[in-house]
């Protein structure tokens, strides 16, 4: 690897002033930005690492606040957290999917969105369950930006120079609602989505319909991709197979896929159809199981 | 010469100090300047699991750790499993079920198969599977390994 600095800040204000300098990079888990650092698909002179600031490593849930995630919480401690799982399940199924034991023990969510891959695991679900981006400028400002703003092409995001991912801010899930993440690869484990699907939705109260949804797509595309014509679809409807069929149906028209290793274009937009149903089914199931 | 940083940590239960290149990753840090080679390089990029080591007791792939991230935290190692009353039973089960051939993979293994008996002391077979699916090997076929695996636990490591 070539010559790097590394720093590890205590505060945010350190933080983002290291971040203005030329050539400095946010560190977390690193499992994306070490690997890229040392193939040179990355350029990056000063490695600032973010995990001796409180504020990153937070990862809290509160009934009126709702769950405030810390950029650098690793997988592990997201998937085993128990109001996670209870209230944000779709999250919970993003992040155990995200590489094997040893990545989850260092990836991070908030690394995973920085890093912007189209096919990242942990995106579809932030986006449906109405994620927020908190970011912290070198002003000292505080800026918030729903997760499906936050990337604007492959490895790209709308942070510039001293910008620092914080935290994100997922509000308290609605009653009788619950989410789900699914991804299609060839294999059980340890793979790239070759398309992932994110959905939450809501019910009334005796359960007989839906009050809302969001669907959100990943690896259809230059960025992960909110669906939201095919959520609104749902809004009213008794969410039968012909009410998810439409949903489907709708978001494999917004699907942008390409063709490539992993899949052909077709493949993909037919995949969409299938795991938006999917689900749409297992969310369903959530909210009624309990 | 680029500047060197100051570490301390604890690795195999004894506080160690080094110091090493900002870019050096801790498995570099480990074989290069400690001496402790155990820990294998296969793919150096976060793959294979060769360079398997426990860090506060979770598992990682040493080459996708800087040494510098290691300050006041706890390194275990292969060398770190055996004690001065013999070989851990893991370490045990890997000879007596052939789980290895050429040995590369076989610490990233065994590291990794005491974090999962750690936290689940009787795993299924399909648990250890799933568990050791960030650890390659090219020549067992997987299949002694896993039995190796199972079979420590049986006997209760």
């Amino acid at each position: 690897m070539k010559e790097i600095d590394y720093a590890a800040p205590a505060t945010l204000t350190e933080a983002t002033a290291l971040l203005a300098r030329k050539g400095a990079r946010a560190l977390a888990g690193g499992t994306d930005l070490i690997v890229q650092v040392r193939e040179n698909r990355r350029d990056a002179e000063l490695l600032v690492d973010l995990k001796n600031i409180a504020e990153l490593n937070t990862l809290r849930f509160d009934a009126k606040e709702g769950l405030v995630l810390g950029a650098a919480v690793p997988c592990y401690r997201i998937a085993e957290h128990p109001d996670v799982r209870k209230r944000y399940p779709g999250l919970g199924d993003g992040v155990a999917l995200i590489g094997g034991v040893q990545i989850q023990s260092r990836a991070s969510v908030g690394g995973n969105l920085c890093n912007a891959s189209p096919a990242a695991d942990s995106i579809p679900a932030l986006i449906a369950l109405g994620a927020s981006a908190v970011i912290a400028t070198p002003s000292g400002t505080r800026d918030l930006i729903p997760v499906e703003k936050f990337c604007t092409g492959p490895g790209r995001t709308i942070l510039g120079p001293g910008e620092l991912l914080v935290h994100l801010h997922l509000p308290p899930p609605a009653p009788n609602s619950s989410s789900a993440y699914l991804r299609f690869i060839p294999r059980k484990e340890m793979d790239i989505a070759v398309v992932g699907v994110g959905v939450a939705l809501a019910l009334n109260d005796n359960r007989t319909a839906c009050v809302f949804a969001r669907i959100a797509l990943g690896a259809v595309g230059p960025t992960p991709l909110l669906v939201p014509e095919a959520g609104a679809a749902l809004a009213g409807r008794p969410l039968a197979e012909a009410d998810l069929e439409r949903a489907a149906e709708l978001a494999q028209a917004q699907a942008l896929p390409i063709s490539d290793m992993r899949g052909s274009a077709d493949y993909r937009r037919h995949l969409v159809g299938v795991l938006v149903k999917r689900a749409l089914r297992i969310a369903l199931q959530r909210v009624k199981g309990g | 010469m680029p500047k060197k940083i100051h570490v301390q940590a604890v690795i195999n239960g004894q506080p160690m100090d080094f110091l090493c290149e900002p870019r050096q990753s801790l498995l570099e840090v480990l074989r290069d300047e400690l001496r402790l080679t155990g820990s294998k390089e296969g793919c150096n990029n976060g793959n294979c699991g060769a360079c398997n080591v426990l860090l506060d007791g979770r598992l990682v792939n040493s080459c996708l750790v800087f040494g510098a991230e290691v300050q006041g935290k706890a390194v275990t190692t292969i060398e770190g499993i055996a004690t001065a009353q013999g070989l851990h039973p893991l370490q045990q089960k890997f000879l007596e079920h052939a789980a290895l051939q050429c040995g590369i993979c076989t610490p990233g293994f065994i590291v990794a198969a005491k974090a999962l008996l750690e936290k689940n002391p009787k795993p299924s077979e399909e648990q250890v599977r799933h568990w050791l699916a960030g650890n390659l090997c090219r020549c067992t076929g997987y299949d002694k390994i896993i039995r190796a695996v199972l079979d420590a636990a049986r006997l209760g490591s």
